[in-house]
């Protein structure tokens, strides 16, 4: 019995794993064609057809860069942190379920447990600016660890609008929940902890408007200055596994996760893919149209906007429910 | 070798501010716009010190100039900013022919005038699409790039060269304007007006664009002509100075343009500024294009090696191993004993050559009143007090070429 | 005002530091005494009727070879008044200093610096004289008019001399050394002028 269970588990998590690397690859290539059109250029074109073997060649390009290691670094820290950052990131995925079936570990404390892992990511980060003994790394470095400080509670307190209206931190209960609820998802009666989560979803993973701890205009690329090559590229499928986590995390607690508007026969996972896409596109999206906060503008929107918003938001949902019970 | 580690590890620390944390931001950073050094000394992420390092970039531009002839230097003058070319080359040449007192002739006046103000454009929407960069607004870079492209599709078309014109002529320009060209000019300042309204929904109501820009690198009408401020970077302060307006050279006095003027002096004042000098800009060009008189494009004694070569002017050129052409300027007597400091309005600030003549053939001394050079020079006014991402959006709304500064 | 009324109210004012008065091309230049050039420009700057509030320029002249000693010429404005003065202060060559209009003009900081880089003359009064656009180490003034124009082994800035040291030492990293020694460069080289016959 434990046997088979531990095939199927190794199987699940392989497939799993594959499918998401490949998702990082594609994801870049869709940035890059949703930007370049809506600069008014092509994106990739040249590597296979439509570009679409861009994503390959360039993973093939940064395996076999060469690997500098600053002589001043701090080398065990200096291997360790794309490591952890990557393997942070990837422990996430455990707990998402893509459909009612196919979930690697349904854990009572699914939330809980992404929080936390998202937050060891940064420690990477951290560690990374610390270890590479540059001075824009460092900044890098600081920069990130407060950013995530700060927006972790603010996401957080987003989502404790969700978890009231659910009675559970169990991601695949949520999504049944939502099914159950009137308007069947929770972004609608949530407004306010939506707009909280997608502000704070942007600065958690580092993206545009916030994007200061790689602001290459100012710090040239922030943490990962000194990396190259394959530890480049550790850091870069960190940052859009990232993404992907954060994406699921708004489809399964707002947008209804694998529910949608009918069933499509055998792709369980369409709507919940779907979704994840509209978010992903919205990322692009963002960075193509918006500018980059400062350091200090960053933390006041978080501790003087977002956080009382987020309270706000729970005092509300708490109100409403007494009054509708 | 260890001398020249010990040279590039030096920055002169102030007793008192050992605590703090130097940063060295360039000569090879992506928002620096070029060589520039800045020695930042930052007390958290606040500057407290900010001394700029330039020269990386030097040739000695005014040493050649004392070794060559007037003509000879003209190429050169492309490379001070190598943004704005035309706008050097007319500049050098109204000089030169102010101190040889050669007359231009109406048309070339007329586009010269044109060049200059297409190449305030160009340069323009560079500092544009690089200070939207350094916000961190990728989108505007590349529509700005956009019309920039049809401005230097434009330069080639007149004179075969995007970047480095040296269009100009002692006593006129080199090629009259061709058809095409007239043609692709009047459609472009047709819809470059809406373009600027592209750019403008882009940035000019976006939150953060306003939350970074303004009162921010604040600098007073007053502290600014302190400094020696020109061009947009002092209009955007309130002060109204324009060399197009106070001494008009070319057939600026014909014309009918506003001068835009800020009033805060801060980021986002200068960024308003330039904004509107595109439009009005267009508005010369436009001007231009109906004023345009027929004529020669060229003064027929003007000592220079304009084409078409008569075969007397041949000869000349061919023997410019011994300085023929110089040789061939002095039997005309055009020279004189004195110095001259003239000016233009480059797009960058006012460029000015103060030439001191001895009679020969060649500047005895030339000096290159460089506005990005004093521009660079007020940084550390505008930046200190200011934070780390901040010191990127001053440099960009300074609209510094460091090729121009170092010379 | 007139360039040249504005010359003969400042020879009015100073009357012992006014050397000579030159007009050309309808610009006027007022050659100097050194001595008080800090009073004259202050004067300059904050007369009403004058407000040189504007330095465009400032820059210094060699005129050893015409048998004078240096010159540093001041090249001012008013954006209120709109007009234009040239000052030019006579330095000689043994004694090559100027006192600082710093205190006149914030903006002459490093046009001074640049001066003293380019030509050797030192501003007194100066908060950060050093060099500007050349190395800290650098040998010689290079717009004075005996710097020579090639320089020879000797003469040549250090730093450059390092770096070719430099270049030497890495160049065993490099692609020279791959080719230079092995017999495939050869075969090479004999291949390509197959294929070109």
């Amino acid at each position: 019995m434990a046997e088979i269970n531990f095939t199927k588990l190794l199987v699940h998590l392989v497939v799993l794993v594959d499918v998401v690397l490949l998702h990082v690859a594609y994801a870049t290539y869709f940035e890059r064609k949703v930007i370049g059109h809506m600069q008014m250029r092509m994106g990739p074109t040249r590597v296979g057809p439509m570009g679409l073997l861009q994503p390959i060649a360039d993973g093939i390009k940064l395996f076999f860069k060469e690997d500098i290691i600053p002589a001043a670094a701090d080398r065990p820290l200096f291997y360790a942190a794309p490591i952890i950052c990557l393997v942070a990131m990837l422990s996430c995925l455990a707990v998402l379920p893509f459909d009612p079936n196919h979930v690697l570990a349904d854990l009572n404390i699914g939330l809980i447990f992404i929080f936390a892992m998202s937050s060891l990511a940064s420690y990477g980060v951290v560690l990374a600016g610390w270890a590479s003994n540059s001075k824009y790394s460092f900044l890098g470095g600081m920069r990130s660890m407060s950013q995530v400080i700060s927006y972790e509670i603010a996401m957080g307190l987003s989502l404790v609008g969700v978890m009231m209206m659910t009675g559970s931190l169990n991601l695949g209960q949520i999504v049944a929940a939502q099914a159950a609820s009137p308007f069947g998802i929770y972004a609608i009666p949530q407004f306010i902890g939506f707009f909280v989560f997608v502000v704070s979803m942007l600065a958690e993973t580092n993206r545009v408007p916030f994007d200061l701890p790689e602001a290459e205009t100012e710090l040239v690329a922030g943490y990962c200055t000194e990396y190259s090559g394959i530890r480049f590229s550790l850091f870069f499928m960190a940052e859009y596994i990232g993404m992907i986590v954060m994406a699921s995390i708004g489809t399964i607690c707002f947008l209804g996760g694998w529910n949608g508007p009918f069933t499509v026969p055998y792709v369980p996972f369409f709507w919940f893919l779907l979704k994840i896409y509209a978010i992903m596109f919205f990322f692009f999206w963002v960075r193509a149209t918006l500018p980059r906060y400062r350091y200090d503008q960053l933390m006041d929107l978080g501790w003087k906007f977002l956080i009382p918003l987020a309270l706000a938001n729970i005092l509300l949902t708490g109100l409403m429910k007494t009054v509708l019970e | 070798m260890a001398a020249l580690e010990q040279r590039s590890m030096e920055i002169p620390i102030p007793a008192q501010e050992k605590e703090l944390f130097a940063l060295k931001m360039g000569p090879q950073h992506p928002a620096t716009h070029g060589v520039l050094r800045l020695d930042l000394f930052l007390d958290g992420e606040t500057i407290a010190i900010c001394k700029p390092d330039v020269g990386y970039l030097h040739r000695g531009f005014e040493k050649i100039a004392e070794n060559k002839s007037y003509a000879q230097f003209l190429p050169i003058t492309d490379r001070l900013d190598y943004i704005g070319a035309m706008a050097n080359n007319v500049g050098y040449c109204h000089a030169v022919e102010t101190l040889l007192n050669i007359e231009v002739p109406e048309r070339a006046n007329y586009i010269r005038t044109i060049v200059a103000e297409m190449s305030r454009i160009s340069g323009h929407l560079l500092w544009l699409a690089t200070h939207a960069l350094d916000i961190g607004a990728m989108t505007v870079f590349l529509y700005c790039f956009r019309e920039r492209e049809i401005l230097l599709d434009l330069f080639e078309e007149l004179c075969g060269a995007r970047l480095t014109t040296s269009y100009t002529r002692l006593g006129g320009v080199r090629q009259d304007v061709s058809a095409l060209f007239m043609d692709n000019l009047t459609k472009f300042t047709d819809d470059f007006p809406t373009k600027i309204a592209d750019y403008e929904t882009l940035i000019d109501t976006n939150r953060i664009w306003l939350k970074r820009t303004q009162n921010i690198g604040v600098i007073s009408g007053k502290q600014a002509v302190q400094l020696g401020f020109t061009g947009p970077t002092l209009r955007g302060s309130g002060v109204d100075y324009d060399v197009r307006k106070h001494r008009p050279y070319c057939v600026y006095d014909r014309l009918d343009f506003q001068v835009p003027l800020g009033r805060k002096g801060d980021i986002y004042d200068r960024y308003l500024c330039r904004m509107e000098e595109f439009r009005q800009s267009v508005a010369i060009i436009k001007q231009c294009l109906e004023q345009l008189p027929p004529g020669p494009i060229v003064n027929d004694d003007a000592p220079d090696l304009i084409m078409p070569i008569t075969p007397q002017r041949k000869v000349a050129a061919d023997s410019i191993g011994s300085s023929g052409i110089i040789q061939l300027m002095e039997d005309r007597n055009i020279y004189m004993e004195g110095d001259v400091y003239v000016s233009t309005e480059a797009p960058k600030g006012e460029l000015g050559f103060y030439f001191v003549s001895d009679g020969e053939g060649r500047p005895y001394r030339m000096h290159i009143r460089s506005p990005s050079f004093i521009h660079i020079g007020g940084i550390p006014a505008i930046c200190e007090g200011e934070m780390v991402a901040d010191v990127i959006a001053c440099i960009g709304s300074l609209d510094v070429v460091l090729g121009e500064c170092d010379r | 005002m007139e360039p040249l009324a504005i010359a003969d109210k400042l020879k009015k004012k100073f009357p012992d530091d006014v050397l000579d008065i030159v007009e050309a091309r309808k610009q006027v230049g007022v050659i100097l005494r050194r001595d008080h050039i800090v009073e004259i420009c202050g004067w300059l700057h904050d007369d009403p009727d004058l407000l040189f509030d504007h330095l465009l320029g400032l820059c210094g002249v060699d005129y050893r070879p015409k048998g004078r000693g240096f010159e540093v010429v001041y090249n001012l404005y008013s954006i209120h008044n709109r007009h234009m003065i040239r000052l030019r202060a006579d330095i000689p060559e043994d004694e090559c200093w100027l006192d600082s209009v710093i205190p006149v003009w914030r903006g002459a900081d490093w046009h001074e610096r640049e001066c003293y880089d380019l030509l050797g003359i030192e501003f007194r009064g100066h908060p950060d004289l050093r060099r500007i656009l050349l190395p800290e180490d650098w040998q010689g003034h290079p717009l004075r008019k005996d710097y020579p124009l090639s320089p020879t082994k000797k003469t040549e800035w250090q730093g450059y001399e390092e770096l070719k040291e430099l270049s030497k030492a890495l160049r065993v990293h490099g692609f020279q050394q791959e080719s230079s020694n092995s017999k495939t460069a050869q075969h090479l080289v004999k291949e390509a002028g197959n294929g070109g016959t």
